[in-house]
Order: C-alpha cells, then structure tokens, then sequence
C-alpha cells in the first residue's frame, strides 16, 4: 500500500542488550488515527521516538524500515531528517513543562520551529506563533504568546506543545501521552481539542498512551503492546469490544469502570470516629509592594466531614482542589490555621508532637510516591519494622516475625527483609507502604494516591488488596485520589472537593449515578470510558455541557 | 526590585560591621605593640606613651572601636599633640607606618586590581567556556583533549610558578613582551594590555579549570533535559540546540561563580601582584599584617568584604534575569 503515509515494518529497537521494541510493524494511512497502547515498559514511548530518528543521538540501536511521508527514517540523512521532523511530522510530548525551553517565551519558541522550516521572516515567524496558540484556545494569544512557560497552567502548556505542533501544518501529529500529567476535565479539553484539529487538518495521529478510555474515543485503530511486541491490532471497537488476546482481556478488565457499582459495601458504618470542623490550611504566598500585606492562599477553605467507624470515604478532585492538604490534615501531619480535628472527642488541631505520639499510632498514611516516601538507603523490613521499634520498643526477633507476618499479608515474600527499595517493582513498593501503615495496627488509614502511579493492571490488585484489608481489620479508610472510577471500587461514600472546599459529599452510588453539583457532573462527564460507542456520546455530551455552563 | 536592593543594602552593612569587629577583636587579643613597632629601637617609656596615645592604642578596645566607627560614618579629628588633623567621613584613619591616609592608600592601588581581575576573568571565561563546551559536545576528540590538559595543568600549578614561567619564556628568552610594570588604563591603552597580558594569562589558567569543569557538566545536564529532545523532534539543527537553546541554561551557574571570583580578586591577588611585583592591594594587606599596620589591615579587610558581598548581590540580580523563573528574593 503506497499510500499509506507511514509504513512500519519489522521494527526492532536495542538499549544495548535490552529489547525494547521487537519486530512491530504496521501502518497508518492519511488523516486516520492509531492508538498504541502498553503499560509502562511495553516500548510504545520507544516507537514514537523512533518514527522521528530521535534515537540517532542516543546510542541506541534501530532495525527493520520506516517509511515515513516517502522519506526513509532510516536511511535519511540528518539534514533530510529534521526537514522531517516538526515539518511534516509532529510530536507532542507527556510532560509539557520541561519539553518547553524555560528561558524562552512560548512565541519565540514557536516561531523558531516555523522559521527553521519556511525560512520566513521573524515577523511572520511571529504572527504564526500568536495565530496557532489563538486556534488551540489560548485567550489573548497575542500578548500570551510572550509568556514563559511557568507561566503557564499544565493545559495552557500542553496546549502551547500543540500550537507549535500545528505550526507548520504537519500530515502526522504523534502524541505522547499528552494528557497523562493533566487533570481529567483538562484531559478531556486537550483530547477533543485534538480531535477537532485532526478533522480539520486532516492529520494523521498517533496516539501513545497507557489509557484505554482515551483510545477508545481519539482513534480508529489500536495496537496493544506487551514486552516491545504487538499483541493484538485491530479497529478499536473490536479490540476493546472483543478482545481476542488474553493479555488485551486482562488489560481491559482491569480498568476500573466508572459505572460499576462496588461489590460489597464494607462494614456497616458505625459512630463518628473522626471528625473535623471547619478546617482551614494556609500558606503564605508572595508579598505585594514593599510594605504589603503578605498574601496568603487557602489551601483548605473550611471544610466539614465526619468519618465513622469501618467505613471507606473517598475524596475525589483536582490538582489544587485541597484533597491531599485534607487528607495530611486527617493524621496530623500538617498543622490546620483554624478549625478542629476531633477524633475520639479530643481536639488533635493544635496538639503537641508529645501530645500526639500515642495517637500516631491510630491514624495511618499511605502515600502517593512509594519510592520517594522510602528510605534508599534502608532495607524495606526496616522501614515496616521503625513504627513498631518507635511505639512499640519490641525485640528484633519479634521485629522480625512482625515484618514477615506483615510483608506476607500484603501479597510479598515474608523473607524479603533485607531487600531495598529500588530492587523491587512500583507494585511492591506501594505494597511496602501499606504493610509499613499497618504495622501498628491503625484505626484510621489515609490512603493519599495510592496507586496513580501504577500500571492498570498492578492498580487493580493494590485496589483489591486495600479493600481486603479493610475488611480484615475493620479499618476506617479514606481514599483520596484524582481517578473517579478507582475511587468508586473503594468508597462507601464520596467527597468531592474543588478549590479548598467540599461541593458534594453523599453515598457513593448516588454522587455516580445522580451527581447534584455542576462541578461533580463536569468532573464524570470528562473521564475517558474504554468504549469507543459511549466515548463519542459523551464527546457530545461534554460539548452540551461546556456551552451550558459558558452561558451561565 | 527595591525591596531586593533595601534587604540587600541593609544585610551588607551588617557584614561590613560583624567584620569590622572581629579584625578588631583579632588584632587587639594579638600579642603584640604596634606601638613599640612604630617607636622604633632605643625606644622610652616616654616616647612610647606618646606614640602610644598618637595611635589611639592607649584607649580601651571598645573606645578605638567606636573612634573608628565614628570616623567611617561622620568623620574624627586625629590629634597628634601639636596640630589637629581632621579627617572627614568616611575615614579609615591613618596609617600607623607611613602616616597616609588608608582610603587612599587602597583607592590608589584599585586601579591595579581591577584591571588584573577585569582582564584575567576575560581570559579564563573564554578559555573555560571554550574548554567546557568542547568537553561537553565532543568528547574525546584531540581539540577537547589539549583544552582540558591545559586548563587542568594551569590548575595544578600555582601562579607564581606559571608567572614565572610564562615571563622567562615570553619576556626573557622571545622578548615578545616587556617586563610586565604597571601602566594607568588611561594614560596609554596599549601599554596597559601589553604588561598586563602575561598577568592576565597566568591567572586566568589557574582559574579557567574550575570553570571549564563547571560548563561542561551544565551543559551535559541541559543537553539531556526534555526541551532539548522537544527542539530536536522539531527539526532544529544542532548548533542552534546547544548555542540557542542548551548554553543559556548552563551558563547561569558560572554567572555565581564568576561574580564570587571577581568580588574576591577585587580585594588583592597577592600572589600574582608578587610575582610581577605589582604593588597592589594584596601585596599592601600582607605588609601590613606583618608589621601590625591596623587601620590598613582593617581597611582593606572592610573593601574585600564590601566587594564580595556586591558581587553576591549582582550575580542574584544576574541570575534573576538570565532565569524567567527566578525571582528576586
């Protein structure tokens, strides 16, 4: 097929002995749109690099052809290939902050691309940049485009990696992960802003992603990647709809599904066990003028929540919206300005680190990064066994037994003591955290994102694995993280925050399926389903409901 | 902006004064008279009182202090039992050796340091840079190589063994240059730069090394920062990656660097005034040091101080605007 405009064919990639990609081949015609699909590891980051010879520098090694808009990637010289990359195709990266130089404005940036392909003159290099930044939604493009990019917000900059995308009018945009590090109602914005230029540019694209739900409404065909080779590759309907290769099945039914109702409800919900009133977080920001007041902003704007006994809260939201400030604020790991931290009738708010040692042992925390909150340097049955070496004062031997008890109840080898931390997967990790939480036997566990840095797959089973535990020791959870479907398996009830505060907060069931707020049903409309049937409905849906509320 | 200069000013004059007092602190616990230095041999007990009372060592510690603190702020009257000399703010006082007036002892050889830092930091920027740059992008290759055996040498060696080096070969056996002796700026250019260049060449390879190692490990870090593969996947040659887009970001560091060597060069480079026997401020700090000259030593502690702490204060404002993201704190 000749018209296709890319052709991969047996395409392997080698990091010295490391096999990242093996033997992929496949094509993408004009203006359609493939989806290639892994979890991390699987090499799809490795391919889009490859289809613009970004590997030349890096010593990497590269078989097999690609034929890209009739230029061969692999034989091109490296003149041929920059009059390639950025002209005829496009990349947009995962993290927009550091893929944008940060010592020049987000216009010069855009114009040196489109002089360094048309040779045009810097004014019009300039009136370029100020008009694709207009088209990809960034208001008051002309003087924007001046800006740095910190000055910028996640969406505006990914945006912006759009625009100079866009600049020369490439036939193929290759997207890497764009809307990982993006909110969800900003994921959602990005990908039918990418939508809507690809229909009318009629740019082919490639879309690299860890997400099934953001394939199943922005491509036409999926190609799954196990181990850098392609394990099914298909239209996306069938392949998300009847999946025929078993790994494709376990990827798919290990999406957490935003309509699924939660199986069991946990232990029926007893009295108030933890409570807190009209609390309030500040931190002190720049100071205005030489003699101004010092500003301060509201990371927590008064919020008011009882927790009872043997029941799962989930706090759902945004970056900034204050969960993760509420959910340290629910142990005592941060200071409130105001307000009241009640648990068991006693005021922990403005406790003393003495005041609190005893209560430390009841509420727990599991948090976000499980290699940064590890020690490097310490084994991972020391880090599990200092909790009960600090409150308890016990034995090494008992230490010990304690850890490996542990360590077993969490799914690990119970003889893995003497491992660390960078030896072991992100899975194993996380699972160290919650055997680390547990080790004194709390009655309140904080889970602060506890699996958004996972694999789908490795999600599912710490999910699984919490809820378990819960049961188990008749814990009082609270769930906080930004997925709404992840959330939904845990939470007997749901909180949903914004800005400081809590909008919406009700029994689980009835915030999924009759959300109240405005802002609760902006958020569910924006998260990605993996079905490419009920992803264009809600494409349509989301549109409804942005114009409705930009009447409003 | 005005704040950063206000908290800037106000934390430079508590240097300045913390300093003043401890090289008084230091010099007074001293064992030693610079009076008895002063008198001479065959000294009484009389004259010695009087040269004594003349140098204001016969007041407690705390009363020279405040004289002299008096004296930088509004000016002090030197009595020397016959006439009254006035000295008017701000005064470092009077030489205890010679007599001269300390301000002008050191503004009169500031000149001299200023052209040799100035001039000497040229050279090892270029040199470093050159070197740093060269390391970064072709590793291994011959010019990298000879660049960096170069600066690494210049590194080993003291200056005093590359100056001397440098004028036997240059001045005395190719008598390209003259003898390097020190020529006013302004009373002929040419001169100036033709007795400073070996000066300028030895120092300047002493420190070029440092800068050379500083470059290039910067520009290693940018050239593997995400920017950088966004430039390339955007067809962008790589001259225009590492001179538009990879050097700005790694030259920001040197701008501290630099401004701490040339703050710190400001207040004497005794060993390379040695040398070519410069008679700047490093080589009078020395003298005066052994021969107890306090209010030199005093003086010249405060400059060196004061140039350093600007310096600071000017490479945060460099910083500040080489860096969008960096503001003035």
């Amino acid at each position: 097929m000749t018209s296709d405009l890319l052709e991969v064919a047996d395409l392997t990639v080698d990091f010295g002995a490391v096999r990242a990609v093996d033997g992929l081949s496949f094509t993408l015609a004009a203006g359609r749109s493939l989806g290639l699909v892994g979890e991390s590891g699987s090499g799809k980051s490795t391919v889009a690099a490859a289809l613009l010879g970004l590997h030349r520098t890096s010593g990497a090694e590269v078989g097999g052809t690609i034929l890209l808009d009739g230029t061969d990637v692999q034989q091109a010289s490296d003149a041929e290939l920059r009059l390639l990359r950025g002209a005829r195709a496009a990349m947009v990266f995962q993290d927009p902050l550091s893929a944008l130089d940060p010592y020049w404005s987000i216009g010069a940036q855009i114009a040196e691309v489109y002089r360094v392909h048309t040779g045009s003159s810097r004014r019009a290099a300039a009136e370029r940049a100020v008009q694709v930044l207009d088209r990809v939604g960034i208001p008051d493009a002309a003087r924007r485009a001046a800006a740095h990019p910190h000055e910028f917000s996640g969406g505006m900059r990914q945006r912006a990696l759009i625009a100079m995308a866009l600049a020369c009018s490439p036939k193929l945009l290759i997207a890497d992960e764009p809307t990982t590090a993006l909110d969800v109602t900003v994921q959602a914005q990005i990908l039918d802003l990418l939508h809507e230029l690809r229909v009318e540019h009629r740019m082919a694209l490639l879309l690299v992603t860890h997400d099934l739900g953001v394939v199943a409404g922005n491509t036409d065909r999926v190609l799954v990647m196990q181990g850098g080779r392609a394990v099914e590759h298909g239209p996306v309907a069938e392949v998300l709809g009847a999946p025929a290769d078993p790994y494709t099945r376990e990827l798919i039914s290990a999406v957490p599904r935003l309509d699924a109702r939660r199986a069991a409800s946990s232990v029926a919900a007893g009295e108030v066990l933890l409570s807190v009133q009209e609390l309030r977080k500040e931190y002190p920001v720049a100071t205005r003028g030489l003699f101004g007041r010092r500003e301060r902003l509201a990371a927590l704007d008064g919020v008011s929540l009882d927790l009872h006994r043997g029941e799962a809260l989930g706090v759902v939201g945004e970056s900034g919206s204050g969960k993760t400030t509420l959910g340290r604020l629910l142990v005592r790991l941060l200071e409130p300005t105001a307000g009241r931290i009640l648990f068991e009738g006693r005021d922990l708010a403005h406790a003393s680190e003495r005041e609190l040692r005893p209560v430390r042992r009841e509420l727990q925390m599991v948090f976000q990064d499980p290699l940064s909150s590890l020690n490097p340097r310490r084994t991972i049955g020391d880090a599990i066994a200092d909790p009960l070496r600090v409150q308890d004062r016990i034995g090494e031997p008992q230490a010990r037994t304690a850890v490996g008890e542990l360590l077993e109840r969490v799914g690990l080898p119970a003889d893995w003591y003497g491992r660390y931390p960078h030896e072991i997967s992100g899975g194993q990790r996380q699972r160290v955290g919650i055997a680390r939480a547990l080790a004194l036997r709390p009655r309140v566990l904080v889970c602060d994102e506890p699996v958004s840095s996972l694999d789908v797959s490795t999600q599912a089973q710490v999910v699984r694995l919490l809820a378990e535990l819960q049961r188990e020791f008749g814990l009082t959870l609270v769930f906080v993280a930004h997925d709404l479907a992840v959330v939904r398996q845990v939470s007997d009830r749901i909180a949903v925050m914004r800005a400081g505060r809590v909008v919406e907060l009700g029994v689980a069931d009835e915030v999924y399926e009759n959300p109240q707020h405005p802002y609760t049903r902006q958020l569910l409309a924006a998260v990605p389903v993996p079905d490419p049937v009920v992803e264009g409905d809600r494409r349509v849906a989301r549109a409804v409901l942005a114009s409705a509320s930009a009447v409003q | 902006m005005i704040r950063f200069l206000l908290r800037r000013a106000f934390s430079t004059l508590t240097v300045m004064l913390v300093l003043s007092v401890v090289v008084y602190l230091v010099f007074y616990a001293a064992p030693h008279d610079p009076a008895r230095l002063v008198c001479g041999k065959g000294c009484d007990g009389v004259r010695l009182a009087v040269v004594r009372h003349k140098l204001g060592t016969d007041l407690p510690l705390w009363q020279q202090y405040w004289q002299f603190l008096h004296g930088l702020l509004a000016g002090r009257d030197f009595d020397a039992g016959t006439d009254v000399t006035h000295c008017s703010a701000p005064c470092f006082g009077y030489s205890f050796q010679t007599d001269q007036p300390v301000l002008g002892m050191i503004t009169a050889r500031l000149p001299l340091d200023a052209s040799l830092a100035v001039g000497a930091a040229v050279v090892w920027l270029l040199l470093g840079i050159g070197a740093g740059v060269l390391a970064a992008l072709r590793r291994g290759g011959i010019g990298e190589r000879a660049l960096t055996g170069v600066t690494l040498a210049g590194m080993a060696m003291p200056v005093f063994l590359v100056g001397l080096l440098l004028m036997m070969v240059c001045c005395g056996y190719l008598q390209w240059l003259p003898f390097p002796s020190y020529v006013p700026l302004t009373q002929d250019p040419l001169a100036w730069a033709s007795n400073l260049a070996l000066p300028w060449l030895s120092l300047a390879l002493v420190m070029a090394a440092a800068y050379a190692r500083m470059t290039r490990s910067a520009l290693l870090e940018t050239l593997a920062e995400d920017h950088i593969r966004t430039a390339r996947a955007y067809g962008l040659g790589e001259r225009r990656i590492v001179l538009g887009h990879a050097l700005r970001g790694a030259l920001t560091p040197v701008i501290t660097l630099l401004a701490m060597d040339l703050g710190g060069l400001l207040g004497g480079a005794q060993l390379t005034e040695s040398v070519f026997g410069f008679d700047g401020i490093g080589r009078l700090l020395v003298e005066s040091v052994n021969t107890i000259d306090l209010p030199v030593v005093v003086g010249i502690t405060l400059f060196a101080g004061f140039f350093i702490v600007i310096a600071n204060a000017v490479a945060d404002l460099l910083y500040a605007l080489a860096d969008p993201r960096v503001g003035l704190q």
